[in-house]
This record gives structure tokens, sequence and C-alpha cells, in this order.
């Protein structure tokens, strides 16, 4: 490490990055802030949350929204360890089959709507291969509006498929951090796989599982795109519901209101993951 | 040895299940858009395509607003990488560097920005854009890409610069280099591929984002944005091709730069 040199001169080369997050983080913050609580004139009013909480599909979006979370979140961190678990067995050519888990980091949300709509529009992928083997004699309407069940499965099985990779990658990092001897220690003591899983595994990767989850859930409050690819407004979600006030509607006050109502909400799973969970704050900081 | 057997047709049998569950979507997507238009109709699909053409993929290329939208795109994920190597390469060289107080601290600030809800961020700014006479302004939405990708960039590159040996640096200055002239002439070229690799996560990035893009954009709109207003109106077919058309780069660049992905999501 440098010690001649300036003490000022990391904060020097800090500085640029800080301040322009800060411009764009903060002010915007504010902004939001101030247009959800204002009226045109710039009084105080809580207006615009009155009319978010009364719109018809707040309830709708506010439930889905949670709904979608409760189902992906879980979903795709168990499929993740799974898959974690398996790349760290370190068979031959695990490196491989690493990376073609990875691929579908690449994927936007709404790329991601697209590519399944592939397999489940009525004349897609699943209903020929269905009709192939006879199980149905005409197509289904999996993303109809009234399917609900339908549309709900499209969305949780193409999001749990592009965000898996993510939380995979976070999950294999932490598992290398695991020093090898542990777990030939605890074979040499006569622990088979699954109590060396159990045990020794999991345990250290607490920290990994516990920041993968509070940034899947964080991000699972902002799922917005796959949602219009496949249902369309169909089911309404809290990030949808913002962008059409503002982009349909043409009210920034209501949706700046929905905005601070998801930052809200944010804020909430931070403080549950901190404070509920013991450990995740060094985890957060180890990272 | 027969357990062992089984245990390997285990892992082997769920690693090629996992496999085909990570690349089926993209392989559908692929031949959807790769069906000639007189068979884009068939029902039940054949797994395997009789016949592939991109006479389609022509016609979605040519179809309204696609060429420009992925010009826009290009513009705004260029805008992004640069102000995300100029801002983050420095910051990235002082976290690798230097012990200083409010480190980690700083580090923590980055994991917390990585993950902020971009509602809170693209409405604000569209209404701020507005006021200011800024309808459509592609340099905004590369404002807030670039907020979004740049802790990415700090991270991959704070391990990129971690990685290399800062002896030769020392020396090059023992022996009368500027610390500056020893950061260019010595520290960067080897980081050069890290910084490429950086440079194209800030660009998929931007390339994928689609909901600033479409709140801070009405006509000069970026490929996802364009994509997703018009999904209420275009078929099928071009939402496919629009699919195929907007993962492809994604994968190629991810692919490029995969030893790299794992600094953007992995510790440290």
């Amino acid at each position: 490490m440098h010690t001649r040199t300036g003490r000022l001169v990391p904060f020097t080369l800090l500085l640029p990055s800080m301040a322009f997050l800060a411009v764009l983080i903060v002010i915007p913050m504010a902004q939001a802030v101030l247009l959800s609580l204002a009226t045109e004139g710039g009084a105080f009013t809580l207006e615009n949350f009155q009319r978010m909480l009364a719109d018809a599909s707040f309830s709708d979006a506010w439930r889905n929204t949670l709904l979608l979370l409760l189902l992906i979140v879980p979903l795709q961190v168990a499929l993740a360890l799974a898959i974690a678990l398996l790349v760290n067995s370190r068979f031959r050519g695990h490196r491989l089959f690493f990376l073609i888990y990875t691929v579908p980091l690449a994927v936007s949300d709404l790329a991601a709507g697209l590519l399944w709509l592939a397999a489940f529009s009525e004349r897609g992928y699943l209903n020929s291969a269905l009709q192939q083997t006879g199980v149905i004699n005409q197509p289904v309407l999996w993303l109809s509006f009234d399917n609900f069940a339908g549309l709900l499965s499209a969305i949780v099985i193409a999001e749990s498929w592009r965000t898996t990779a993510m939380v995979l990658l976070i999950l294999v990092a932490g598992l290398e951090l695991i020093p090898r001897d542990f777990l030939e220690t605890a074979e040499i003591f006569g622990a088979g796989r699954l109590r060396r899983t159990v045990h020794v595994v999991l345990p250290l990767l607490r920290p990994s599982l516990q920041s993968a989850l509070l940034i899947r859930t964080i991000f699972a409050l902002q799922t917005f795109a796959v949602v219009f690819a496949l249902a369309g407004r169909n089911i309404p979600v809290l990030a949808g519901e913002a962008y059409s006030w503002y982009a349909t509607n043409q009210d920034e006050r209501v949706a700046a209101a929905y905005a601070v109502f998801i930052l809200a909400l944010t804020v909430v799973a931070i403080v549950v993951y901190v404070r509920l969970l013991p450990g995740p704050r060094e985890a957060e900081v180890q990272r | 040895m027969r357990a062992r057997l089984l245990d390997r047709g285990f892992i082997y049998g769920s690693a090629v299940v996992l496999a085909i569950w990570a690349l089926v979507p993209f392989y559908l997507i692929a031949t959807s858009a790769l069906t000639p238009q007189t068979n884009i109709s068939d029902y039940p699909k054949p797994l395997f395509p009789t016949s592939i053409s991109v006479a389609t993929m022509q016609l979605f290329l040519e179809s309204s607003g696609i060429i420009p939208a992925t010009l826009n795109s290009l513009i705004v994920a260029l805008i992004t990488v640069l102000i995300g190597l100029a801002l983050g390469a420095p910051a990235a060289y002082a976290l690798a560097r230097f012990r200083f107080r409010g480190r980690e601290a700083y580090r923590a600030t980055l994991l917390v920005t990585r993950m902020f809800p971009i509602a809170i961020l693209a409405i604000p700014l569209a209404a701020i854009c507005v006021r200011l006479g800024l309808y459509d302004s592609l340099i905004s939405v590369s404002l807030v890409h670039a907020a979004m990708a740049l802790p990415f960039v700090i991270l991959i590159l704070a391990g990129v610069f971690g990685a290399l040996s800062h002896e030769i640096e020392e020396a090059a200055e023992t022996f009368g280099c500027s610390r500056w002239g020893a950061f260019i002439r010595v520290a960067l070229p080897p980081a050069a591929p890290g910084l490429a690799a950086a440079a194209i996560f800030a660009f998929v990035i931007s390339w994928n984002e689609v909901f600033a893009a479409s709140i801070l954009t009405v006509r000069t709109r970026t490929l996802p944005a364009q994509v997703l207003a018009s999904l209420a109106t275009s078929p099928l077919t071009l939402k496919l091709l629009a699919g195929f058309f907007m993962v492809l780069p994604a994968v190629v660049f991810i692919l490029l730069i995969r030893r790299y992905v794992r600094l953007a999501w992995g510790p440290r």
C-alpha cells in the first residue's frame, strides 16, 4: 500500500463517482417525495396517495406483486442453491455446465417475457408438445385474460428462469469462500455428503444466501416488463401501475406516489432482513 | 462401486436436465425467429424446424421504428459506458489500492445502490426533464443507466485492479515515473481486458433496460422502450422477433466477458 502519497488521493479518486451517484439518486428521490406530496400549485396534499389507494388496480397490483415475490424468490433461491451445490461438487465438466447455467443473466426482463411467449402462446411450443403427445386435444389458452393461474405461472416460470442465474453467481462465489479443509475434515470424521452440506456448507453459506434473498426481494418489488410481455395489463403490478400512470394517464404525481410506495417497501425489506435475520449486516459488508 | 456409478448418473442426469432448462427458451425463440413466414402459424409446431429462413427477420428489421430505435439504444449505451468508465475506473482504483477511512462504507453504499428501485429515479427525473423542456432526451436515459451501471463497473474494476500486482507500479515510480505516469503506463495496460469487460457489462445493462427508457422518452425511443410501447398492438411474430433481436447481442457479450461476470455479483 502507498503511504507516502497524500491521504487525499483516494478521496479525490472517489469524489466524481460519489458526486454523480449523489446527484442522480438524492435529487430524484427528493423530487419524487415532493411530487407525490404536492398539488400542481405546490401546496402539501395527501391527495396523490389517496388517488393511488382508491384506484381500482391498486389492490390488485399490490396483491400480484406480493404474490409474485412470494412465489418467485423462494423458488429461485432453492433452485439456485441446488444448482450451486451441484456445480460445487466439481464433477468433470462442471465449468462448462456453470457457464450454461449463467447465460440467462444476459436476458432482460422484457426479453425473458418475449422468449417464454414462444412457449406459452396459443400456437406455441408447449401446446404443440402437449398435443403431439396426446395430452390435450386442442390448444390451452395459457395467457388468456381470464386464466389467472396460467398467466401467473408463465410469469413465475419466465422470471425464475431469468434471475436464477444471478442468485447462482452469488451462491457459487459464496461456496468458493468456504475452505476445502473444513469439508475434508468433516469427511475424515465420517460425515457423509448430506451431513457435510447441512452442518458445514449451509451455515457458512448463510451470508451469501441472505444477500441473495435481499437482492432478489428488492428486484421482485420492481417486477415489470416480464409481466407486460406475457400478460399485458391483465396482471397489474406496482411498477407497471407507476409506468401506466406516468405514460398513459400522464399523471406524474400519482406515478411518483407509486414510486415512493415501492421505495418504502424496499426500505421495509432491507430493515426486515437486517433486523430479523441474524448476521446479514456482516454479510453485506463482507461482499 | 455401484453406489458410485449411481451417484455419477444422478449428477450428470441433473446437470443435463438443468442445462436444457437454461437453454431451451433460447432455442425456441431462435427457431421461432428463423421460421419462414409461410410456416409461422403451423400447429402443432415441430420441435425441429423443417426449413429455416432469415426472411422473417428481415421483415422485422424493415418494420417501422426498429432501426432508429436500435441506433438510439446504441447511442445511449455508448454514453453509459463512457460515463461508467470515466467515473468508475478512478473509484475502483482507489478501492483496490488504498486503505482509507470510509472504504467499507463506500463499498456498502455501492452494494445498496446496485439494487436501488429504478422507478424512483426515472419518474422524478422525467418530471424534471419535462420542466426543462427536454421531452425526449437520450442523455437523461444515459444518466439513469450510468447510475445503474456504475456500482457494477466499480466492483468489476476493483476486482481487476486488485488482482494486478502493485509492485511494478511502485517500481516504475522508483525509476522516476510520476504516480499518474505509473498508472497510465504500467497499471492500465494489463487491466485492459478487465476494462473492456466492465464496459461490456455497462453496455448490456443499458441495452437491456426498459423502465427508465420508456418513461424518459416519447418519440426517440430506445429499442426496449419501442418494443414495450408496441406490445399491445404488435402481432405475436413481431414480439418473438423483437425478443430474439434484443437477446442475441446481450448473450454474445456476456459470454465474451464470462470470466469477469462473477465480480459483478460475487463477493469482494
